[in-house]
C-alpha cells in the first residue's frame, strides 16, 4: 500500500487505474439500474416505493464508508505525516458530503409515502444529518486557513473526533426507539431480505463504490497537480527579487 | 403501451420514486464534471506554467 504512497507512483498507477474504475462504474450502475427498476419484485408491504431502497441504503453505505476512510487517511497523515493520505482525505469529503446528502433527500423522499412525513428527529436521521455537518466543517475547515498543511491538519483531528457518530448511525436503530428499520442486511445471522432484492443492492452499492474511486483518483490527481503548480509559483516568486519583471527596480550587480 | 405506463406510475409512488433515481444520478454526474473540469483545468495551468518557466533559467529569465 505505501510503496503506491509515492506522488510519482501514484501519477502512473492513477492513470492506470481510471479507465476500469469508469468502465466498473457504468457497468455495475446499468446493471444495478436494471434490476432495481425492472427484475426486482415490489414489496409485499411498500410496493414501488422500495425501489427508492436501491439508491438510498447504497448512497447510505458509501457515507459512512467515505468517513471512515477520510477518518483513516487523517490518522495516517497525522502519525506519519504522509503528504498523499492528508490529500485523500480531502479528495474523500466532497464524495462523501454528497452521498450523505443523497441518503437523507432520498430518504425524506421515502419516509414522505412510507411514513407520512419528509423528516423526524429520530436517533438515525439526526445522526446522519450530523455526519452532513461533519463533512461540510471539514471542508470549511480546510479552506480557513492560508497555510494549506495547517488546515489539512485541523481537520484531521476534526474528523478523527467526529468518528465517534459512525457506531453512533450504525446502531442507532437498536439503541433508540425509531421510526426508521433496523438493519436487514449487514446483521448478525445474515441478511432478512429477499435474494431478488439484494442483487440489485449490491450492484448499485458497488456501483457507488467504484464511482467513489473513480472520483477519488480524479480529486487527487487535481490535487497533486495543484501542490505541482504552488511549487512553481513559489519558485518564481523566490526567483522574482533578482530578476526585475514587473515594476522591479533595476538593480543590477555587475561581475 | 399499457406495460410502459404501469411502469412510469411505479404503483402510484411515481413522485417518490423518480425524483429519488433523477437527483442520484444529477447529484453524482455534477460532482463528476466539476472533478473532472476542475483537473483539467490544473492540468493546463501547470502546462503553461512549466512552458513559461522551463523556457527561463533557473536564476533569472532574460526577458524584460
Amino acid at each position: 500500500m505505501l510503496r503506491f504512497a509515492n506522488p510519482a507512483r501514484f501519477m502512473l498507477l492513477s492513470a492506470a487505474l481510471l479507465p476500469w474504475t469508469a468502465g466498473a462504474t457504468g457497468v455495475l450502475i446499468a446493471a444495478g439500474l436494471y434490476f432495481a427498476l425492472f427484475a426486482s419484485p415490489p414489496d409485499y408491504q411498500q410496493g414501488e416505493s422500495v425501489r427508492i431502497m436501491y439508491v438510498h441504503v447504497p448512497a447510505a453505505w458509501m457515507a459512512m464508508f467515505c468517513y471512515t476512510v477520510m477518518a483513516a487517511a487523517s490518522a495516517v497523515g497525522l502519525i506519519w505525516k504522509h503528504p498523499l493520505a492528508d490529500l485523500a482525505a480531502k479528495a474523500t469529503a466532497p464524495v462523501g458530503a454528497c452521498f450523505t446528502f443523497l441518503a437523507l433527500l432520498t430518504g425524506s423522499l421515502w419516509g414522505k409515502p412510507m411514513w407520512g412525513a419528509w423528516w423526524v428527529w429520530d436517533a438515525r436521521l439526526t445522526s446522519v444529518l450530523i455526519l452532513f455537518f461533519l463533512y461540510l466543517g471539514y471542508i470549511a475547515l480546510i479552506n480557513a486557513f492560508d497555510d494549506p498543511a495547517r488546515g489539512l491538519r485541523a481537520a484531521a483531528i476534526l474528523v478523527l473526533v467526529g468518528f465517534v457518530n459512525v457506531p453512533i448511525i450504525k446502531f442507532s436503530v437498536d439503541w433508540w426507539n425509531t421510526l426508521h428499520q433496523p438493519a436487514s442486511v449487514f446483521r448478525m445471522g445474515g441478511p432478512t431480505i429477499d435474494a431478488h432484492m439484494l442483487t440489485p443492492l449490491f450492484l448499485m452499492g458497488l456501483g457507488f463504490a467504484t464511482y467513489f474511486v473513480w472520483v477519488l483518483l480524479l480529486r487527487l490527481r487535481a490535487e497533486i497537480v495543484a501542490g505541482k503548480i504552488r511549487a512553481l509559483r513559489l519558485r518564481q516568486v523566490r526567483a522574482a527579487p533578482a530578476t526585475p519583471v514587473s515594476g522591479a527596480r533595476p538593480a543590477r550587480a555587475e561581475g | 403501451m399499457d406495460t410502459l405506463s404501469a411502469f412510469v406510475e411505479m404503483g402510484g409512488y411515481a413522485r417518490f420514486v423518480w425524483p429519488s433515481f433523477a437527483l442520484t444520478f444529477a447529484v453524482l454526474a455534477s460532482l463528476l464534471v466539476v472533478s473532472l473540469r476542475s483537473l483539467r483545468r490544473g492540468e493546463a495551468e501547470l502546462a503553461a506554467l512549466r512552458a513559461a518557466t522551463g523556457a527561463a533559467p533557473a536564476d533569472g529569465p532574460d526577458e524584460a
